[in-house]
């Protein structure tokens, strides 16, 4: 994955709280076996006034002018602000490969859901949380300027606002050290693979029915 | 020093070593694999020359895309089809074993693990399945996980974990006729909030807990993503026990009681911490009614559609605001008034026997209302669905206007061809009311089986304990 140390991008705002994975790609575009693709289907109900199918025409499709996505002014936005709870609800990845292929590599809310934000992470994708309070006030910054931008430091863990208010963000070494140095988990895990086959072997002795073989 | 916590025990005994970061590399006993999650992982192993660790670990079963209609043609689909020929490729490739969509032992992953006895106590489960916390019924350390770590499960046999906090939800006393493990959860996703389980592992006890079958604890567990936990478990009794006992892939013989002797130990010590405490009292539960797009959007069946205005708190008041505009609900609306187009009884939720045994209870002798434009059983698994055959409540539930479809996920989540049109309104006793869930525009209200039933036959929401 693509590591992220430094990052600054435009803010787009969407004003709910719980938003869940199944309105960030609804069901129908998990049919795909790939991993990429997903950007134009990215909050599909809340984005088209039309419904969705895989292998459809995104381009021709007609456009909710109300959501954020589709204000000119949030162009290019790679910083998503967002309330409580976001990413809850079934587990799939296609979540946040849906949120990076569109270009969103940093979100901003008071709290997300613990798959999801696993998921992120194994993906480039940077969610940062912060005090309920902050968040509101960064809602009110971004209406009231339009190309308002978001930097983060990850490295530093500070968060800095359009008008250079920095605010500490906390995120877990190990979670920060993958997503620094965009590495490659399960070559990391092998290099344990002895220790893997130590506890085998010792559970094999503890617990032989775990490994009498299904049927 | 306090004891410890069933999960303390569930995550110590799978620690393979302890990194200097705070995590854990986790040992992992059964790995189930459906076809919606898994394609990217198996394609992640080709393509870096892996193979999976311990093959014999893994299970795998097509259950999101499955028709629940005859099957005798195939997937009519293209990409569904795709999706389930993929899955069949990579466990023939990789020599996983797969109950394919011809197997009668085919079926909901979170049905069928418990099922067979392939998810058992004091086992590390994860698959690629928010609900895979359903098998925590059984006394098992069971979270679900995304395609990356699907694809670190295969490669290693392990998962990098940090430990969650330990929250234990009690709920004392005994429930209500009428009132069944889904009211219960409800009734806590209700109370805690979809985020109140958020960083927790959430241990479920008290009396009313122990009074559940173990398929009542599986309707518990299954939820508690639902609250924002993403593992839920009960420690295990003699019920958990006599659930293994002679389950196919259950060990057998001597390692049978060398199993049921470790499984004894997997509860919570009397002197264990819990980081968080909840208590309900069972005898305040009653029959729930979700009414909003969010699971703890809940009610009792004799409440009213609550009032926004009245909530205090400005982020929940817009959420409750949009929920209404959403489900074309009017606050103060009495929830028997509300009248439901479809039905749908199923998901890893409900949609095993009890939960198809209570439903038919309701049925028996009676129609399904004028008004209902479909009302659908669909079994849990290939083993379920025979099993109510041979107790003939298929007949109960076809002769009453239901039909009575093949197994799968089917209209839970409506990747298949069973799912709600724009408007249309549904009393179902899956997981999820999110906005689009069982189609784009429907409108879902979970509810249990009897609940769901009684619904279907009065063509409204009616406490079941009326009828």
């Amino acid at each position: 994955m693509e590591p992220i140390t430094q990052f600054k991008g435009v803010v787009a705002p969407l004003d709910r709280a719980n938003v869940d994975t199944d309105a960030i790609i609804p069901k129908q575009f998990l049919k795909s076996i790939k991993r990429t693709g997903f950007g134009p289907n990215l909050f599909d109900e809340w984005r088209y006034m039309d419904q969705g199918e895989p292998g459809k025409d995104n381009s021709e499709r007609p456009l909710n002018p109300d959501f954020v996505l589709n204000q000119p002014r949030y162009e290019g936005a790679s910083v998503l602000l967002a309330r409580r709870n976001f990413g809850c609800g079934s587990s799939r990845e296609h979540a946040p490969w849906a949120l990076l292929d569109f270009g969103f590599r940093v979100l901003v809310a008071p709290s997300f859901a613990d798959i999801f934000y696993n998921n992120c992470t194994k993906n480039g994708i940077l969610p940062v949380s912060l005090d309920e309070a902050i968040i509101e006030h960064l809602f009110q910054e971004v209406y009231e300027t339009p190309g308002y931008t978001i930097s983060v430091d990850l490295p530093n863990q500070v968060l800095e606002t359009h008008f250079g208010d920095r605010h500490p963000f906390d995120i877990d070494a190990f979670r920060k050290h993958a997503l620094v140095e965009g590495l490659d988990e399960i070559g990391l895990t092998l290099q344990h693979a002895d220790e893997i086959r130590a506890y085998e072997a010792r559970r094999r002795q503890s617990a032989p029915w775990l490994f009498a073989g299904g049927q | 020093m306090a004891g410890k916590t069933l999960y303390d025990k569930l995550w110590q005994d799978h620690v393979v070593r302890e990194n200097d970061d705070g995590t854990a590399l986790l040992y992992i006993d059964r790995h189930l694999v459906h076809e919606v999650t898994s394609p990217q992982a198996f394609e992640g192993l080709r393509l870096a020359g892996r193979r999976p660790w311990r093959t014999s670990a893994n299970l795998a079963v097509a259950d999101h895309n499955v028709p629940t209609t005859d099957r005798s043609g195939g997937i009519k689909d293209p990409t569904s089809r795709l999706q389930v020929d993929t899955l069949d490729r990579n466990c023939d490739e990789f020599g996983i074993v797969e109950f394919g969509m011809g197997d009668p032992r085919q079926g909901i992953v979170h049905v069928i693990g418990p099922e067979q006895g392939a998810t058992q106590p004091g086992m590390t489960v994860v698959c690629g399945d928010s609900h895979t916390s359903t098998h925590g019924a059984i006394g098992a350390l069971a979270f679900g996980i995304g395609t990356s770590e699907v694809e670190h499960a295969l490669a290693t046999q392990t998962l990098i974990q940090a430990k969650s906090k330990r929250m234990l939800v009690r709920v004392d006393g005994k429930v209500g006729p009428g009132v069944t493990a889904k009211d219960i959860i409800l009734g806590i996703i209700g109370h805690i909030g979809t985020a109140g389980g958020t960083g927790y592992a959430i241990e479920y006890g008290g009396e009313a807990i122990r009074d559940l079958s173990v398929e009542g604890r599986m309707t518990i567990c299954n939820m508690s993503i639902e609250a924002g936990a993403r593992c839920g478990m009960v420690a295990v009794d003699d019920r958990t026990i006599e659930f293994m006992r002679g389950r196919p892939f259950a060990p057998s013989g001597e390692l049978w009681d060398q199993a049921v002797e470790y499984w004894r130990t997997l509860h919570s010590d009397d002197d264990a911490e819990f980081d968080r405490v909840v208590v309900l009292d069972a005898a305040d539960i009653q029959p729930q009614v979700s009414w909003g797009t969010s699971p703890e959007m809940v009610a009792p069946v004799g409440g009213r559609v609550p009032d926004p205005a009245e909530e205090s708190d400005p982020v929940k008041r817009t959420g409750m605001e949009r929920a209404l505009e959403y489900m074309d609900l009017r606050a103060g609306t009495p929830l028997s008034e509300v009248r439901p187009d479809k039905i749908f009884i199923g998901s890893c939720t409900n949609s095993r026997i009890e939960d198809l045994r209570a439903a038919a209870e309701v049925v028996r002798g009676r129609r399904v209302a004028d008004t209902i434009k479909l009302a659908m059983v669909v079994p849990g698994s290939g083993l379920v669905k025979k099993q109510a055959e041979d107790e003939g409540l298929d007949r109960i539930f076809t002769e009453a206007g239901f039909e009575w479809r093949e197994p799968g996920c089917s209209m839970c989540l409506a990747m298949n061809a069973d799912r709600l049109e724009p408007g249309e309104r549904c009393a179902s006793t899956s997981n999820r009311n999110f906005e689009g869930r069982q189609g784009q525009g429907g409108r879902t209200h979970l509810v249990s089986p009897a609940m769901a039933a009684a619904a279907a036959v009065a063509g409204h929401f009616v406490d079941v304990r009326n009828i």
